[in-house]
């Protein structure tokens, strides 16, 4: 993923707002990259782009080689949301099959997949419950399972775990992680948790609000094994800390 | 037990007040004139419209009894509530997915509901027989009149229901306007669909005994309604009345019972 003097103006005349302003970012196949910054500052609207959801004012994005657009035609990403959007209508194993219905996979391959999916994200046990008969995490899971099923070479979050609690977002962290780790799948998560950005990732884009620019981009190297306890050691808090320190406009290294 | 308790003690309660105050009126409008027991009293009292229903009912099939004269309605009802049905959803779907239809549709259908079906009917009648339009068909049509409206509306909140979330969602499968509409648009329209198509179904009840009413039709409960009270036969009329309640009734509950099928296929909810 290659961003280049990308910006993104909302509205026109006296209320545009430049959402995204000049930012350049290179993202390298593997990666965990979590942009982070107080609301506002552009961070979802930077993934959205990626997600051709957005359309950029000018400069260039380029996914996996080609236009976001061509990148979604291709199906090269799969997208989780702040909220879990699961169908009412259709229970657990067939949610996780919508993306496979619409790509037309015959019948036998969606079910093998979203079986395989669902037992990655731990929920196979609950395949035939319907999404309010499950708790907001295992939603989140289940859309979590739904944007793997079709095997993207990206995944983008938004806030995934930002309406959940925290023990059941620590929980997910570790999970994800693992996920992350077993799948190698380059990942782009948009959060404003510290904390969780500095354990999941391997670099955090600090960014700033009006315009929406990139602040600082500090490397995670915590290695690949993370437990939760992770947390409490001095390396972790040391990128913390630097993460904080960017967040409220310090000068790095001062 | 205590449950269904719960729900049936306050049905009761209600019945007897409205009992009660219809005793009441019966009395009042009725004791001047000498007796209680009038075959053609003014205000019927409630266990004469029963008797009279009952009798209606229990009658052999022919012109004095409401079965027939019941199926007779219920028949220009039905055809009139499948037209509507079928009219309005393709409306529907015309107005969500073509712009120029939402503005150039939507006022007319407003303006179709403002004119008095009792009204227009009669013409609809004429201008049908003319061109040998007879019978069924007439009285279906201004039925469908009656009760495409509720399933336009609710239709149309239905399809447009879906959130931006969901919808973004779909982009981002690539998916095609015809996989957005039959994978989100129709299914979230379900649970708006049924309640308009239930005040669909009583109004295609009434739009059949309306279209009775003026086209001299010698059955259906619209006809049975007209002769009652022409010949100031009030028991009839009332009981009359009655049937046609609970061929309303009955059409409600076919469409529930479509409701219920659907919760049990979607587990448990609309």
């Amino acid at each position: 993923m290659v961003a280049d003097g990308l910006s993104l103006t909302f509205g026109s005349g006296d209320e545009r707002t430049a959402a995204l302003d000049r930012i350049d970012l290179t993202i390298e196949r593997g990666e965990f990259v979590s942009l982070i910054g107080p609301s506002g500052c552009g961070k979802t609207t930077l993934l959205r782009a990626i997600a051709d959801l957005e359309r950029p004012t000018s400069g260039t994005l380029l996914v996996n080689g080609m236009t976001p657009e061509a990148a979604r035609r291709e199906r090269a990403y799969g997208y989780v949301f702040q909220a879990p959007a699961l169908y009412p209508w259709r229970n657990v194993e067939r949610n996780v099959m919508l993306p496979l219905e619409i790509m037309g996979l015959p019948r036998a391959e969606r079910l093998d997949r979203a079986q395989r999916n669902l037992q990655l994200v731990g929920l196979s046990d609950v395949a035939r419950r319907f999404p309010w008969q499950l708790s907001g995490g295992m939603q989140q899971r289940v859309s979590i399972a739904r944007a793997l099923s079709f095997e993207p070479s990206l995944l983008l979050m938004d806030e995934p775990f930002g309406a959940l609690d925290e023990i059941t977002r620590d929980g997910l962290n570790l999970h994800l992680h693992e996920l992350w780790r077993t799948t190698g799948m380059t990942t782009v998560f948009v959060t404003h948790s510290i904390p969780e950005a500095v354990y999941l990732s391997t670099r955090i884009v600090v960014m700033s609000p009006r315009p929406g620019r990139i602040v600082e981009v500090i490397d995670c190297d915590l290695g690949a094994e993370r437990p939760l306890g992770i947390r409490d050691t001095p390396a972790f808090t040391a990128v913390g800390s630097r993460v904080r320190r960017a967040l409220h406009g310090e000068t790095p290294h001062a | 037990m205590r449950e269904i308790g719960r729900r049936i003690v306050p049905v009761i309660v209600v019945l007897s007040a409205l009992l009660a105050v219809w005793y009441a009126a019966a009395f009042v409008v009725d004791a001047p004139q000498g007796a209680l027991a009038l075959t053609r009293p003014l205000v019927p009292q409630p266990h004469q419209v029963a008797a009279a229903l009952i009798a209606g009912i229990f009658q052999p099939l022919g012109p004095r009894s409401l079965i027939y004269h019941a199926g007779v309605t219920a028949s220009s009802a039905t055809v009139g509530f499948a037209l509507a049905f079928v009219l309005g959803i393709a409306l529907a779907i015309g107005i969500v997915n073509v712009r120029i239809l939402d503005r150039s549709l939507m006022p007319w259908i407003i303006a179709s509901q403002t004119v008095p079906a009792l009204a227009v009917a009669p013409m609809v009648v004429v201008v049908l027989g003319n061109i040998g339009l007879t019978g069924l068909i007439p009285k279906a049509l201004i039925a469908a009149w009656l009760s495409f409206f509720p399933i336009v509306t609710s239709m149309v909140a239905g399809l447009r229901s879906p959130e931006r979330i969901q919808l973004d969602l779909m982009r981002t499968y690539d998916a095609g306007s015809w996989d957005v509409f039959a994978q989100l648009r129709w299914p979230s329209s379900m649970g708006f669909l049924f309640p308009g198509m239930k005040v669909a179904a009583t109004l295609a009840v009434v739009g059949a005994i309306v279209a009775e009413l003026p086209t001299g039709a010698v059955a259906g409960l619209g006809a049975r309604l007209l002769g009652a009270s022409y010949y100031g036969q009030t028991l009839q009329l009332w009981a009359a009345l009655a049937m046609a309640s609970i061929l309303a009734v009955i059409a409600v509950a076919a469409v529930d019972a479509g409701r219920s099928v659907l919760v049990r296929v979607r587990g448990g909810r609309l």
